[in-house]
């Protein structure tokens, strides 16, 4: 049962990560590019540092920081009075009412407050790269575009919105399909973060059980768990291609690409 | 007035749960006869009806957790569940960092176990689980250590050929042994006992399991536990 479950874990992750990330992406790019010079490193650095930094690192790092990060502004604010250190040794000690999520919630609540710390992860990680596509996507939007825009005696927020930002997908599109694939076949660190996804059910269900502690006792069957995830990563990625395919069909229409050029001609 | 937004959400997600004092029970779910997951997916095994026992005679309640068993210390002094009941022998070296109750097993005998006879434990290849004492043990003879994160795959390893021999609990290996196509090779004793594991800061809630432990040492509840889950020693 959790096994199916699973399945709907991954997808959830993938319907609120992409989202998600691509926003943080989108700001990402959009701070990069600001002709105020802080905003600019601010965005420029979060694109440097975390595309920097190994996936696996940033993920088993960010997801420990974060939580005591909370935990740790919660306790400043809810227990002023106490006077224990914190970190005690290997211990890190707050006062119960700072707890997050608090010892006495349910599981469930548990869960869905770790898979929210994973997917914050997976968006910010995934964000900085798609920061980098949109950056570079808006930097390929020909001069002329923006130059005529001016000319008609748009502002340069006017031009941005207007002219730059609708133009821009085409050049992205490549970029931002090639992350999804990659975000894809990431779904599986969720299982090094803790969160019983599909990975973690086919390594429990595989392996064997012996009689006395199961009505259904089964000899080493990994390997045909782990074959069915491999057919269903493939089955998924297949389908995104066919979807991507049609999206790039569309937005390249009217465009002063190759593959709009194509489309005009046939017509 | 964020925190306030914040605060009042949390106590709107958790009220009515807020009465008794929890405790949440990390255990690893993958080590029969001590914790497994049964075919409903839940935690099961003679841990499970020690710790629900445990905590009714401490008056907590308590909700159960897993973990893998690679990171079940850190994520106890971090505070993600509040002790472990996880087949956790008491070693010096656990000690460094955790603080045990009394044991609730007697020391009990690790095994060798083979896919035949004659395989000598002190120069073949052994598997053992990371980071327990049976692979602290086999570092420590001239055998190969051959770690995998898991019991199962450990057993895996030996039917599979990769590996000649795997040293674990003999609790955990007999039910597999029974089944047929393992043979043990030889008995050798490790640890002193399996207890519950607390952070250092955390006496208090340490002093109450202790104490429960040794209410079911007394009346024999204990004893009957260990029999019915076929666990070797007793009290």
């Amino acid at each position: 049962m959790g096994f199916y479950v699973s399945f709907g874990t991954v997808l959830l992750l993938l319907a609120v990560t992409a989202p998600v990330s691509l926003s943080f992406g989108f700001f990402g790019a959009m701070a990069a590019r600001a002709r105020f010079a802080p905003l600019s490193w601010l965005g420029k650095g979060y694109i440097a540092i975390v595309r920097g930094v190994p996936d696996i690192a940033f993920f088993l790092f960010f997801v420990i920081a974060l939580d005591q990060g909370i935990e740790y502004l919660l306790h400043s604010v809810r227990c002023p009075d106490w006077t224990d250190p914190i970190r005690q040794g290997s211990d890190f000690v707050v006062c119960d009412s700072a707890k997050m999520p608090l010892n006495s919630s349910p599981q469930w609540i548990h869960e869905v407050y770790g898979f929210s710390l994973a997917v914050l992860t997976f968006a910010i990680v995934f964000g900085a790269f798609a920061g980098n596509v949109l950056f570079g996507a808006m930097n390929s939007v020909p001069r002329g575009q923006i130059e005529t825009a001016e000319a008609y005696g748009m502002t340069h927020r006017q031009a941005f919105w207007r002219i730059l930002v609708p133009q821009m997908w085409i050049y992205a599109l490549p970029g931002l399909s090639n992350l999804w694939m990659v975000l894809i076949k990431a779904t599986p660190l969720l299982f090094l973060l803790g969160v019983e996804d599909i990975v973690y059910w086919a390594r429990e269900l595989g392996a064997s059980k012996t009689a006395r502690f199961t009505d259904y006792p089964h000899g080493d069957w990994r390997m045909w768990y782990f074959l069915a995830l491999l057919i269903f990563y493939l089955a998924f990625t297949k389908v995104s291609e066919v979807v991507l395919e049609r999206i790039t069909k569309k937005l390249s229409h009217g465009q002063a690409t190759v593959g709009g050029e194509a489309q005009r001609k046939a017509a | 007035m964020k925190n306030l937004i914040l605060s009042t959400a949390v106590l709107a997600l958790t009220a009515g749960v807020a009465a008794a004092e929890t405790v949440r029970l990390g255990t690893e779910g993958a080590y029969p006869p001590y914790n497994f997951l049964n075919d409903a997916g839940e935690v099961d095994g003679f841990e499970r009806e020690l710790g629900d026992e445990l905590c009714k005679r401490a008056e907590l309640t308590c909700e159960w957790v897993t973990n893998d068993w690679d990171s079940i210390i850190p994520n106890l002094t971090s505070g993600n569940y509040d002790a472990i009941i996880a087949g956790m022998s008491i070693t010096d070296e656990r000690k460094e960092v955790v603080d045990f109750t009394q044991g609730y097993t007697q020391p009990s005998p690790s095994a060798y176990a083979a896919l035949a006879e004659g395989v000598d434990v002190n120069s073949a290849a052994v598997a053992a689980q990371s980071s327990t004492i049976q692979s602290g043990h086999v570092a420590t003879t001239g055998a190969t250590l051959v770690e995998f994160p898991t019991p199962d795959e450990t057993v895996a390893a030996v039917k599979s050929g990769e590996v000649d021999a795997v040293l674990s609990d003999k609790d955990y290996l007999n039910p597999i042994v029974a089944e047929g196509g393992l043979v043990f090779i030889g008995d050798v004793y490790l640890g002193g006992g399996i207890g519950m594991a607390f952070r250092k800061s955390d006496a208090d809630l340490r002093g109450k399991f202790d104490a429960a432990i040794a209410s079911m040492k007394a009346d024999g509840s204990l004893n009957a536990l260990l029999d019915k889950w076929e666990i070797e020693g007793k009290f």
